[in-house]
C-alpha cells in the first residue's frame, strides 16, 4: 500500500499522467469521477440553451452552424462520459444521477437564452470561459480526461469564433440588432465571471485539486486571465461590459472588476435558478422518449446474433452479453 | 434494458498510418458501435478508416511502467544501435 502511494504520488510529482488501471488513492478517484461527470452533464444541458434556437436561427447558414455547433456538444458530453467509464463509473448510473438531480452541472446553463443574440454571447462569453477553463486541463493528471480535453479544445475554438462573428455580423445591422446585442452581453457578463466558480477563499477542494495536479490555476486566476482576455474583445465588437468598477489597473498590469453576487451563484446551483426545472425536464423526456430505440437495437442485436449463431452452430458461440469496463482508454 | 456493451474505438487518421485509440463508446452491436463512431469520433474527417471493439474483447497490461512484466526488456541494452561504438569517420553508419 505504501509503495503503490509512492508511485502515484512519484507519477504527479514526476507531472506524468495517471491512466486507468493505476492504483490512485480513493479520493482522487472520487475527485476524478466527479468532476468529470459534472463536467459531462454540462455539455449535455449544455445542448439546450441554443438547441432551442436551431430552427428560428435567421437563414440556413446559421442553422447549419449551430446544429454543428450542439452536436459538438453532445459529442463532448460522450468523450467526458467515456473517460468517466475507464474510473469504474457506469454509464446508466450517471444519466440517471443527472435527471434524478443527484449530480450537478453548470449553474450557466440554467439562464435563459431570450433572444437569438444569446446565441452569440453564449459562444463568445460562455465558450469563451469554458476555454479558459479548460485548456490547462488538456495537462490534468488524469490520462483519459487530459485527452478528452484536447479533442474538446480544438472544437470549441470554432464555437466561440462562430458566436463573436454572429455578434459582429448583428453590430453591423440596425440599432435594434445592436440593443439586442447590448442586451444579451448584460444578462450573461455576470453569470460567465461565476462559471469559474466561488472565489478562492471560499473553495476548500482547489488546493488538494492542485496538489494533485487535477486543476493547474485556481478560480480566481482563470476569471482574472478571462476578465483581461475579453475586455478588447468587447472594445472590438463595440458593447460595453456591464460592470462599472471595471478598469485597467496599470499597478498589477490587470484589470480591475466589481465584486460578484455570489448569493445568486449559491441559488442557482442550489436548483433555484430560472431553468434548472426545465432542463432537468427535458433531459429526463428526452432519455425516457429514447427508451424504445435502446431497446429496438437491443433487440434486433440479439436477433442477428441469434441467427449468425444458428447458421455457424458448429462454431464459436458469441460472446455473452454485458458492458466491459474501459480499461484500454 | 440492459445496458448495450461498450466499444474501444481506432481511427485511421489517413492513409499510412497506423489505428489510434480515440476513446470508447456503447452500442447495441458491431454494425451501429461503427456508425456511433463515425459520428461521434469522425466529425471532421478525423479519419478515414475505423476500428470499433468491444472493450471486454481486448486483453490489456498494465499500463505501469515499473511494472515486472516490462522488466525483461529492461537490461539488453545492447538492443540499441547506440550500444555500439563506432568511430566518427565510418560512413553511412
Amino acid at each position: 500500500m505504501a509503495d503503490l502511494e509512492e508511485h502515484f504520488n512519484h507519477t504527479i510529482e514526476k507531472d506524468r499522467r495517471v491512466e486507468p488501471r493505476d492504483w490512485m488513492p480513493d479520493g482522487y478517484r472520487a475527485t476524478m469521477v466527479r468532476q468529470i461527470a459534472q463536467h459531462a452533464h454540462s455539455e449535455i444541458i449544455g445542448m439546450q440553451p441554443e438547441g432551442e434556437w436551431i430552427t428560428r436561427a435567421p437563414s440556413l447558414r446559421r442553422k447549419a452552424i449551430l446544429l454543428a455547433k450542439v452536436q459538438d456538444e453532445a459529442g463532448h458530453g460522450l468523450y467526458l462520459y467515456s473517460a468517466a467509464e475507464t474510473l469504474g463509473a457506469d454509464r446508466a448510473e450517471l444519466t440517471a444521477m443527472l435527471i434524478e438531480g443527484r449530480q450537478k452541472y453548470s449553474s450557466i446553463f440554467n439562464y435563459p437564452t431570450l433572444g437569438y443574440a444569446d446565441v452569440g454571447v453564449i459562444g463568445w462569453l460562455v465558450d469563451g470561459a469554458a476555454i479558459c477553463n479548460q485548456v490547462p486541463l488538456c495537462r490534468s493528471s488524469y490520462g483519459p480526461y487530459a485527452r478528452a480535453m484536447i479533442r474538446i479544445c480544438k472544437e470549441e475554438s470554432f464555437h466561440q469564433r462562430q458566436g463573436y462573428e454572429l455578434l459582429m455580423t448583428m453590430m453591423r445591422g440596425t440599432e435594434a440588432q445592436r440593443a439586442m446585442v447590448q442586451d444579451a452581453v448584460n444578462r450573461w457578463w455576470w453569470p460567465s465571471l461565476m462559471m469559474f466558480g466561488p472565489p478562492d477563499d471560499a473553495s476548500p477542494n482547489t488546493a488538494r485539486s492542485m496538489a494533485w495536479k487535477i486543476k493547474r490555476h485556481t478560480n480566481d486566476e482563470l476569471r482574472q486571465r478571462f476578465v483581461d482576455m475579453t475586455v478588447p474583445q468587447a472594445e472590438a465588437l463595440g458593447v460595453t461590459l456591464p460592470d462599472p468598477d471595471l478598469r485597467w489597473n496599470p499597478e498589477r498590469g490587470q484589470h480591475d472588476f466589481g465584486a460578484i453576487d455570489w448569493s445568486e451563484l449559491k441559488r442557482v446551483i442550489s436548483g433555484d435558478g430560472p431553468c434548472n426545472a426545465r432542463r432537468l425536464a427535458v433531459r429526463r423526456a428526452a432519455h425516457e422518449n429514447g427508451a424504445w430505440v435502446r431497446e429496438a437495437a437491443t433487440a434486433h442485436a440479439r436477433k442477428t446474433a441469434h441467427a449468425h449463431e444458428t447458421a455457424h452452430a458448429h462454431e464459436t458461440a458469441p460472446a455473452s452479453e454485458g458492458a466491459g469496463r474501459g480499461v484500454v482508454a | 434494458m440492459s445496458e448495450w456493451p461498450l466499444y474501444e474505438v481506432f481511427v485511421r487518421s489517413k492513409r499510412g498510418l497506423n489505428h489510434v485509440h480515440v476513446g470508447s463508446l456503447h452500442a447495441a452491436d458491431d454494425e451501429t458501435a461503427l456508425r456511433h463512431a463515425r459520428d461521434l469520433y469522425t466529425r471532421r474527417n478525423e479519419g478515414v478508416s475505423i476500428w470499433a471493439v468491444r472493450s471486454d474483447h481486448i486483453a490489456a497490461a498494465s499500463p505501469d511502467e515499473k511494472d515486472p512484466f516490462f522488466a525483461p526488456s529492461g537490461d539488453k541494452v545492447y538492443r540499441h544501435p547506440t550500444f555500439y561504438a563506432i568511430p566518427d569517420d565510418v560512413p553511412h553508419m
